[in-house]
């Protein structure tokens, strides 16, 4: 990453920051906002949060490192989050999870298979999202063939 | 009788459920064919997802499991033949009002949800929606809460607290400021009747909050949903956007002095923030770590101010209640469990979704008749009720009524009515272990016996599938969960020795598998 756009980036993040000044409680809606902006929150995202909200950095991070949602590092190129919850592993969800982690590559190429513990959708499981959307009734066929673009 | 497409009315539902199986790709085909598509809630049976009602003059009549290869035929039939031709068509499963599914339940928080549309405010008010807070604001704050203590409702995320004597406390404890804090943090695996309420009918939701804050004094609320539902937190801000648009909420609602804002705030993937302290600390913009009681939330919660929490479903049925009447609400349900629970079927389980009835039905109606079995068609073996904390229930035990007092005679719980069925083909040590995994994933890390006794109950537990000196593990799984159970700040900690201690001791065969002969003898101590 060039200086330049190290940079941007930063007065990318001051500039959302700034925007929640107002609210209560503003660091959780900021950090959301530059997970959607920008996939990641990088440490001089952290630095320029905790500039404009008036907060220490090391509460910044210590928000940042407690919760699942907020990453650290750019994400892979695609998602698929396969749902380990009860309800789903009722229907063979550990199963699934395990053997698509195992073979994540033949998806394709930069691809994440992480776990989510339910998504709500536990009528209709094994539940799982790819690339952010919401699928039910998974099984390593249907994965297939819903990744099958990322070729 | 002729019906032509651009006329007749199309429901696709919107919810996240139907959107899981294709609900989007359906709706997409209709409207490119012309029609006339809304997208509501789902009617709350699941396994019929997509469920495609098509409005006649005479009724709403249901398609299954429509996809988008169906919508050219369906398109078809509409616009050329009537209405007893949609009742013949393969799909159909006939006036979804008349589904026996649904007639024989006591639909009162979900009376709305799969019925009227979700971003019309004209909508919810043509199904009675308003009228509760028309009501509240002819009263008193007093006479409100007064109303609420009479329904008899205790609060839905799981603990059971009256929701009468929480506002009681919030009104009478002066200050500049005061909240009502939404707890949509649903984690439960097994429950999503928040997230279909909210995407089906979120007005209620909104209706319900502001009765709140008119009853405590509060002047602003927040939702704190969860980030695993981004379809509830789109339909939840339309509403709010058209709530504040016609005059529900803001400043002076309906003429009536009281102001309201209300705010939407998201979580980012921690189970622990739907305990309530965690859930306000989250709010705050903090870690999620659980709060020392007292002081309770409700004398001081948000930025130490009085603050009203209650969950999704608590709310949603408040607008009743301020409708309709405490004494109405109170009437339903038994014992000290008054009005309807929202029990949600999940798992493997053929027929799943909502039943909303009245307190005090039994766990195997539900598992049976309603959900009709296992999904796989193997016998049932065990359920899993009230969450990843919540006892699993064998079989042989599911005449146990549903209520608050009777399932924890039975040493489970109802919590937020969530029931997750399992075939003959599950293994309880397993299920175990991962209540343990669960546990060491989402604890907040603040006392040692959640965040380093669930790391060792999960090792013990490994060491029992292992067969591994079986019986010196199983005594000191036992130890652990004690540990656990008294020495934990939340019911993080507290309760997960009753999904591991309900596993074993329903289900010793399958912690037992290898056990040595001479083991056997010892094993005994812990059960
Ligand atoms: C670990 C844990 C998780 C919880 N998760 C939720 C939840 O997701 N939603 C919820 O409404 N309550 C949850 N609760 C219960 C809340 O702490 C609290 O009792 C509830 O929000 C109060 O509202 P009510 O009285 O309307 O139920 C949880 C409690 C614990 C200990
Ligand atoms: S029991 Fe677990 S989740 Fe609850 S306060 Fe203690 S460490 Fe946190
Ligand atoms: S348990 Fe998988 S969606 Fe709920």
């Amino acid at each position: 990453m060039t200086t330049a756009s190290t940079t941007d980036r930063v007065a990318l993040v001051r500039a959302i920051a700034a925007q929640h000044l107002s609210d209560r409680g503003a660091l959780m809606p900021v950090l959301h906002d530059v997970m959607a902006e920008l996939g990641h929150i990088a440490r001089e995202d952290v630095e320029a949060i905790a500039d404009v909200l008036n907060l220490s950095v090391a509460e910044v991070h210590g928000v940042v490192s407690f919760y699942h949602d907020f990453r650290t590092e750019p994400p892979a190129a695609h998602t698929v989050a396969l749902c380990r919850g009860e309800a789903c592993q009722s229907v063979g969800s550990q199963a699934l999870y395990d053997a698509t982690v195992a073979r994540a590559e033949s998806l394709g190429d930069g691809v994440e298979v992480a776990q989510v513990f339910c998504l709500g959708n536990c009528a209709l499981g094994p539940s799982g999202t790819i690339d952010g959307r919401l699928h039910g009734r998974l099984s390593a066929q249907r994965l297939d063939s819903l990744t099958k673009e990322w070729h | 009788m002729a019906l032509t497409l651009p006329t007749v009315r199309i429901f696709v539902p919107g919810d996240a459920a139907a959107v899981s199986v294709g609900a989007d790709d359906v709706a997409a085909a209709f409207e490119a064919a012309g029609a006339q598509v809304v997208r509501n809630g789902s009617r709350g049976m699941l396994w019929l997802e997509p469920l495609v009602e098509i409005e006649t003059d005479a009724a709403r009549v249901g398609f299954a499991n429509v996809t988008r290869d169906d919508v050219a035929d369906l398109v078809e039939v509409v616009s050329r033949r009537s209405h007893s031709d949609l009742l013949d068509h393969r799909a159909s499963i006939g006036v979804v009002d008349e589904h026996p599914w649904l007639t024989s339940q006591q639909r009162v928080s979900f009376a709305r949800v799969g019925v009227v549309d979700p971003s019309s405010v004209a909508d919810y008010e043509a199904h009675g929606g308003w009228a509760g807070l028309r009501r509240a604001l002819s009263l008193s704050p007093g006479e409100v809460v007064q109303e609420v203590t009479e329904s008899g409702l205790r609060g839905r995320g799981g603990a059971g607290f009256p929701a009468g004597i929480k506002w009681r406390t919030v009104l009478d404890t002066p200050s500049d400021l005061k909240f009502v804090a939404c707890n949509f943090d649903e984690g439960d695996s097994g429950t999503f009747a928040d997230r279909m309420v909210v995407e089906g009918d979120p007005f209620t939701l909104i209706e319900g909050m502001t009765i709140t804050a008119h009853a405590v004094g509060a002047g602003e609320g927040y939702v704190y949903v969860r980030s695993e539902y981004p379809h509830a937190i789109a339909a939840l801000r339309r509403a709010i956007d058209a709530a504040y648009t016609h005059g529900y909420l803001g400043a002076d609602i309906l003429g009536s002095g009281l102001s309201f804002d209300l705010h939407v705030r998201v979580g980012a993937g921690a189970y622990i923030c739907g305990e309530e302290s965690s859930m306000l600390e989250s709010l705050e913009g903090r870690r999620g770590e659980v709060r020392a009681k007292p002081p309770i939330p409700a004398v001081k919660g948000l930025w130490e101010r009085p603050t009203a929490v209650n969950n999704v479903l608590t709310t949603c049925a408040v607008p009743m209640i301020l409708a309709d009447g405490g004494a109405a609400y109170a009437e339903l349900g038994t014992g000290r469990s008054r009005g309807t629970q929202v029990f949600q079927l999940a798992g493997n389980v053929r027929q799943g979704g909502i039943v909303e009835l009245p307190f005090g039905v039994s766990l195997r109606e539900l598992v049976e008749d309603y959900g009709g079995g296992t999904l796989s068609g193997r016998p049932v073996r065990a359920a899993q009720v009230g969450g990843p904390l919540g006892a699993y229930v064998p079989a042989t035990g599911f005449d146990v009524a549903l209520d608050y007092e009777a399932m924890a005679a039975a040493g489970a719980m109802l919590g937020h009515g969530g029931i997750v069925v399992f075939d003959d083909t599950v293994d309880m040590a397993r299920m175990a272990r991962f209540a343990m995994e669960f546990c060491s994933i989402e604890s907040c890390g603040k006392c040692t016996p959640c965040r380093i006794g669930s790391t060792r109950g999960v090792e013990t537990i490994d060491r029992i599938i292992a067969g591994k000196d079986v019986a010196a593990n199983l005594v000191l799984l036992d130890d652990l969960c004690e540990t656990l159970a008294t020495g934990s700040l939340c019911a993080m900690g507290g309760l997960t020795p009753m999904p591991v201690l309900s596993a074993y001791k329903h289900f010793p065969e399958d912690f037992e598998r290898h056990i040595e002969p001479h083991d056997i003898e010892q094993s005994g101590a812990s059960r």
